[in-house]
């Protein structure tokens, strides 16, 4: 009933998480955010206290449940081990503990991200690497099958379904994805949950409080009749039949164990008392007690929100300047603006998972995956196929870190992330000698004017002129510029975010008054 | 989806002229009538200068099937040769005779193309005209326009030409600077008395001072023929500076000067009405389509030399061949009913664009007339997301915009217009191109804004 249980839940979190990184709609996330809002490292970015106490208090009383019903990666982990034992029974083993490994990836792991190498560290990370999976392999497919579909009602001008842009993949990431993925895959098919015991710094985080769980499977000896058979079906290899130990810090709580024993000598239960045994006895080499471990995990909750906080103080500073003159898809951003509710670029770049959710749902295809070394996989924002509409956003709707907190439509109209820089030696205006100012007619935030290029010619054609205090980076100049192949006015990134003291509307005067 | 390839998708839905476009359903469109197409029963007006039997349905070369050519960078757009071979095979099988293309239609490519076509058939079975069609500042000057004129030949592969038109003038100035001044004018009159040229003509959109002009002794020429727009919409309610084809064709008629017809369904607009006017045409005739209304309205008039439709498919053709073999004259009464539905058609403010492609190519990258078909049809059909409180006003809406995207790539629609205005002199209907492509544009953007 238990193992029934676990897997109807798991096949149903599996099967939501994996559409609402399909679904380029963005509704499924929308609908199902708070799936990804409880993932634990998401959640401990995010400083989401209640989820993260929540997920830790779980694990004290029922064991690593968060593993096999709530993460997704270890869903499809259980789904690959699954495929690769179709027919084979009693394929596990006890196998000792790789404590060293565990602690040195984990010790690893808040080390790259408090020195800034967030998007390294994330590489890692079950829930992204997740999220990255299916964003590269099978959104294409899906993408594919969806432009498939639409053609038979598109070609009776019916538009239920909507072709979309399936955007080529870039290589450096997903190549890493391509060798994380199957590192992790070929480990699930042969071994069951190696990765997630040896690995995975959630999974080793988690394994320190299921050590003390309430509850947890427990052997019962006076009816063991020691086959072993418990220990040969278990995917994370913890049970020692031998000693009639199960390792507590590497179970996942499957349940498989209780359903394989043949003489019901596996109990998930409170302790037994005397009588039968078996909790955990081997001690981690740190020895840490369990309300330290909580207090551990406390503080690194609060890490992520104070890393935020601590760049905010930082001083506004313009960077400004035309950058080198480079193919208008990528024009060299002194700082790549980030999506507003981000606060800023560094604050971002720590707290983001890179698990692509937002990328996958962006509907005007602005944020993309970045190859940059700190940025590594997280989303960076392009203007060449859209820009940062004003009356959107999605990414801060559905980002489950916090790395983009929500934002209200209102806000988004007053949260600067960067401004415009016009670069007048690309200007069609002067190039070509024709009338222009479509950045002047398209800017959201009236920030551009134009203004005679020959400021002693009234009547000469009009250039435009940027008023960087109204502006708000959003891109769509640069997007509506015609210009080629450089856009002559490009968004440069803020390195903090700024909102802008809002303007009076017209109504709200009219209801004050 | 390009343009192109979308009209061709459409396939028989549309009749007639490549122009239709939208977020509409087809339905209404296809002619019900699958009878065999009589091969000797086609419509034929006399020549009063040779006394030649003309067809009435004159193949307008102007809106040929494009396709793609190579891959990837190096993929181009060329005429698609066979389908035009096809098509020109099956118009004389079922006796057109009269060929009408100009140097710059079709990206350049009409001539040639027609040329190729026709080279199959005997020189005598066909009438061609073409055109002095010098309209950029670049072809006027005498030279240019002489290596114009000698190129036709050896494009259409001919050694004279039937009919030969003064290309598109709208008054005085724009006449003066492309003809007069460089010597034009008197050379193919010269041209006319050497035989290679059998009838002058001009064509005209513009002004009607000028009009009269040309055709008094004042403009000192005796013209053969004039090139027209007509249809049951311009007959009475020309739009722009154009003038109302019923002035245009009495002039003609009271001169006994021949009225070759040129946009007799404007492009498509014609043979994909509103819905209100597609439904009191089906009611009258429930089998045929709206094009075939506007066909036999363009050739009833006794002194109308031909018909000129420019055809995309076997199908425009097919509908056009139903509605000259033979051509049955529009009663007095049709008269009045058509009178009704032009009135109806001005009740929707759709914009006169006729896809003639005059406009193209847009130096920033615009689909001028893409934008304008997308834009009409769905204002057509009833499509057009309007009245908020609407039930299914966000649904409208939705399918406008998904559709808007379909039809038109993101870097082609309305907003990336500059507003250079390099467009507007093109513009044979004289539409306003800017301002209405900013009003889409704002129409768009302030659907977007919702949300």
């Amino acid at each position: 009933m238990l193992r029934k249980t676990r897997i109807f839940l798991a096949s149903l979190v599996g099967i939501v998480m994996t559409l609402m990184f399909l679904d380029f709609t963005g509704n499924v996330a929308e609908a199902f955010g708070f799936l990804a809002k409880i993932q634990f490292l998401p959640a401990v970015l995010a400083g989401s206290m209640l989820v993260v106490v929540g997920l830790l208090v779980v694990t004290l009383l029922w064991g690593r449940v968060y593993c096999s019903v709530i993460c997704p990666m270890g869903i499809l982990q259980d789904l690959i081990s699954r495929l690769g034992g179709r027919g084979r029974k009693n394929r596990f083993g006890w196998k000792p503990a790789h404590t060293v490994c565990r602690w040195t990836v984990l010790v690893l792991f808040v080390g790259l991200i408090a020195t800034g190498f967030s998007a390294v560290a994330m590489l890692l990370a079950p829930y992204s690497l997740f999220g990255r999976t299916v964003s590269t392999f099978l959104s294409p497919l899906y993408r594919w099958g969806n432009n498939l579909l639409a053609m038979l009602p598109e070609s009776v001008h019916d538009y239920w379904l909507v072709p979309v842009e399936i955007s080529a993949p870039a290589v450096a990431t997903t190549v890493t994805t391509t060798l994380l993925f199957l590192l992790v895959a070929v480990l699930a098919w042969r071994g069951g949950r190696t990765y997630c015991n040896t690995f995975c710094p959630v999974g080793t985080l988690l394994g320190c409080v299921a050590r003390f769980s309430f509850w947890k499977p427990r052997i019962d000896t006076d009816r063991c009749n020691g086959c072993g058979k418990c220990a040969r079906n278990c995917k994370a290899a913890c049970i020692d039949p031998k000693a009639h130990r199960i390792d507590a810090s590497r179970c996942v709580a499957c349940f498989d164990c209780l359903e394989n024993c043949p003489s019901g000598a596996l109990k998930y239960t409170l302790p037994l008392g005397k009588k039968g045994v078996e909790t955990t006895t081997e001690i981690p080499k740190s020895g840490l007690e369990r309300r330290q471990l909580l207090t551990l995990a406390m503080l690194l909750a609060t890490g992520g929100t104070s890393l935020a906080a601590e760049k905010k103080e930082e001083k506004i500073k313009f960077d400004g300047g035309l950058t080198k003159l480079v193919p208008r898809e990528t024009p060299t951003r002194t700082v790549s603006p980030t999506p507003p509710g981000s606060g800023s670029p560094e604050a971002f770049a720590q707290r983001c998972v890179a698990c692509q959710l937002c990328v996958q749902g962006c509907p005007n295809h602005v944020l993309r995956s970045s190859d940059g070394l700190k940025t590594f996989y997280q989303p960076q924002m392009i203007f060449t196929q859209g820009y940062c509409r004003p009356e959107c956003h999605h990414c801060s709707d559905v980002c489950p870190t916090g790395a983009i907190r929500k934002i209200t439509e209102s806000q988004k109209e007053t949260i600067q992330i960067g401004y415009a820089v016009w670069m007048r030696d690309q200007c069609v205006v002067l190039t070509d000698g024709v009338p222009c100012g479509n950045c002047e007619r398209h800017c959201p935030s009236q920030a551009i004017e134009m203004v005679p290029s020959d400021p002693t010619q009234p009547e000469s054609l009009k250039v435009p002129l940027v008023q960087v205090e109204k502006c708000i980076g959003c891109g769509s100049c640069e997007y509506h510029c015609p210009a080629r192949p450089q856009s002559a006015i490009y968004v440069e990134g803020t390195v903090v975010h700024t909102e802008k003291v809002s303007e009076v509307q017209e109504d709200e005067i009219g209801n004050a008054a | 989806m390009e343009r192109r390839q979308f009209l061709q998708t459409l396939g028989p839905a549309a009749l007639t002229t490549a122009a239709v476009a939208g977020c509409a359903g087809t339905d209404g469109e296809t002619s019900l009538d699958n009878t065999p197409i009589p091969t000797d029963q086609m419509t034929y007006r006399t020549d009063p200068h040779t006394g030649e039997k003309i067809s009435l349905l004159g193949f307008g070369c102007m809106r040929y099937p494009f396709r793609p050519v190579g891959t990837g960078e190096n993929q181009e757009e060329l005429i698609d040769q066979e389908a035009v071979n096809a098509m020109i095979d099956e118009a004389i099988a079922h006796g057109v005779n009269y060929f009408d293309t100009s140097p710059v239609y079709c990206r350049g490519l009409s001539e040639r193309a027609t040329g190729v076509a026709l080279s199959r058939h005997k020189r005598e079975t066909f009438y061609i005209a073409t055109k002095m069609s010098n309209m950029s500042p670049a072809a006027r000057s005498r030279e240019a326009s002489l290596a114009m004129y000698q190129n036709s030949f050896k494009e259409l592969k001919v050694d004279y030409f039937d009919y030969y038109l003064i290309h598109s003038v709208a008054n005085y100035e724009i006449f003066k600077a492309r003809y007069l001044d460089n010597g034009i004018l008197d050379f193919l009159l010269q041209e006319k008395a050497a035989g290679r040229i059998r009838h002058l003509g001009w064509s005209f959109h513009g002004e009607k001072s000028f009009f009269d002009w040309m055709m008094s002794p004042e403009c000192g020429v005796t013209w053969d023929f004039v090139q027209i727009q007509l249809n049951y919409l311009d007959w009475l309610h020309a739009t722009g500076r154009n003038v109302n084809a019923e002035y245009l064709y009495g002039v003609l008629a009271k001169q006994r000067v021949p009225a070759v017809i040129m946009e007799p369904l404007l492009g498509g607009r014609l043979a994909r009405t509103n819905y209100k006017a597609q439904k009191m045409l089906q009611q009258a005739r429930p089998d045929k389509s709206a094009a075939s209304w506007a066909m036999r309205f363009a050739g009833s008039p006794e002194g109308v030399l031909t018909v000129l439709s420019g055809m995309t498919l076997p199908e425009h053709l097919r509908d056009n061949l139903r509605s000259y073999c033979p051509l049955e004259p529009v009663s007095e009464e049709e008269k009045k009913l058509l009178e009704q539905v032009a009135l109806t058609l001005l009740e929707f403010k759709t914009i006169n664009c006729t896809a003639c492609d005059y406009c193209m190519p847009c130096p920033y990258g615009l689909d001028i007339p893409g934008i304008f078909l997308y834009y009409n049809e769905c204002l057509n059909q009833g499509r057009f997301p309007g009245d908020k409180s609407a039930p299914d006003y966000a649904r409208a809406k939705r399918a406008f915009l998904a559709g808007y995207d379909r039809h038109v790539p993101k870097l082609r629609q309305a907003d990336m217009c500059i507003g250079c205005n390099l467009c507007r002199p093109e513009c044979p209907q004289f539409i306003p191109i800017v301002d209405e492509l900013v009003n889409i544009d704002k129409f768009v953007e302030s659907l977007r804004r919702e949300g």
